[in-house]
């Protein structure tokens, strides 16, 4: 898919270009457009830098266990079918409070330990359990507090404010997780209402279709 | 309502900065050392996006030069104007589920030509920032565990996307 898309820019590019005469901006759109990007990444470096180190310390602190600890009925709530004391769980937490604070790269490894903890528990390896799918929900919509990328994009275009998206960034960030939560919820019980007529029913969707 | 999204954007990341510190030091870490263990990562991460973002902000820079993105535009602008949102935003809204460095590069293109203080600069900001890639998180944590059949997932997944898009807009249309 993102060979296609790219693919897509440039090549539509190339042709709107030449229909138009204007083949000359296509080298000079491409030179512009990569020094942009060689721009924005420095401009990255000085905030992910202290961002990370501060993460660094909450970890070390046992704060994101403090966070886990506050979110533990949140997830209760959200994986019904998962047993309390299942390691599951654990993993659960520690993937939902990494992306709270924006640690893309530590969430990513809780949430495929605690798909793999999930796995262990379903009866169809082949086919994904309802608190797979909650847990997608909620990765796919992660709340996540502060922007950091954002906010260091804004700042190297020489905003005057560049946090003051954190607020609606927050709100809306919200809104997408509530409204993921309550698709998941639908969705669940529509499937037990299926699988209560009948029993064996394979599902439609194919990810790699 | 107004008010308090704004004073969260001005205090969230001064009370995070000094409430981790001194929680840390009373739980007696040392904290200057953990902050030096922990921003390394930030440089490696910098730097192992540059090869994404050139690549995604080189083609969308050539797409929109060449007058194709403008072409793509004009045919929904009258739409999204009449509802007072500028539609330069409507390629994020169609690139967020599918790429994380396509829509950052996006974002980055948007705030370059209209100014990160536009309308249009601070939408894409909020957009950018509040939903993840649907499609990267479905196959990394689907193809983990070797999941083909993967239900509603993706439905799921998109309809918080068009719903936190749509909150986006809303929200700063409000906000600001």
């Amino acid at each position: 898919m993102v060979n296609w898309i790219w693919l897509f820019f440039i090549s539509v590019g190339f042709l709107f270009a030449a229909i138009n005469g204007r083949i000359d901006v296509v080298t000079e759109a491409l030179f512009d457009g990569a020094k942009s990007g060689v721009t924005v990444c420095f401009g990255l470096i000085s905030i992910l830098v202290f961002w990370l180190g501060i993460m660094r310390i909450a970890e070390q602190s046992g704060l994101l266990n403090k966070l886990a600890i506050l979110l533990r009925p949140v997830v209760s709530f959200l994986f019904p079918d998962v047993p309390k004391n299942h390691p599951a769980i654990g993993y659960i937490l520690s993937n939902m409070s990494a992306n709270i604070l924006g640690l893309g790269n530590a969430a990513t490894p809780m949430g495929i330990k605690a798909m793999q903890e999930l796995q262990k528990l379903n009866p169809d390896p082949q086919s994904a359990t309802p608190a797979m799918c909650t847990l997608l929900a909620i990765n796919t919509s992660s709340i996540t507090l502060i922007p950091t990328t954002i906010i260091a994009i804004r700042m190297s275009y020489g905003s005057a404010n560049p946090t003051e998206i954190v607020g609606t960034t927050l709100l809306a960030t919200l809104v997408a997780t509530i409204a993921a939560i309550a698709a998941d919820r639908w969705y669940r019980s529509r499937e037990l209402k299926t699988q209560q007529k009948t029993p064996i029913r394979k599902s439609e969707e194919n990810i790699s279709a | 309502m107004l008010n308090f999204v704004n004073v969260i954007s001005a205090w969230a990341i001064p009370i995070i900065i000094v409430f981790i510190p001194l929680y840390a030091a009373y739980r007696k870490v040392p904290v200057y050392e953990s902050f030096i263990d922990g921003a390394k990562d930030g440089f490696d991460t910098a730097v192992k996006i540059i090869p994404h973002l050139v690549g995604m902000m080189a083609s969308i820079s050539i797409f929109r030069a060449s007058g194709a993105l403008d072409a793509m535009i004009g045919v929904i602008r009258p739409l999204f104007e009449r509802f007072g949102v500028p539609g330069e935003v409507l390629p994020l809204a169609l690139l967020r589920p599918i790429t994380g460095a396509g829509s950052l590069a996006f974002t980055a293109d948007l705030m370059k030509h209209f100014g990160p203080d536009s309308l249009i600069g601070r939408i894409a900001s909020t957009v950018q920032g509040s939903t993840d890639t649907t499609l990267y998180v479905l196959v990394v944590y689907f193809g983990a565990v070797g999941i083909h059949r993967t239900k509603y997932a993706l439905k799921v997944g998109l309809f918080s996307d068009i719903v936190g898009f749509v909150a986006a807009i809303v929200i700063c249309l409000i906000v600001f």
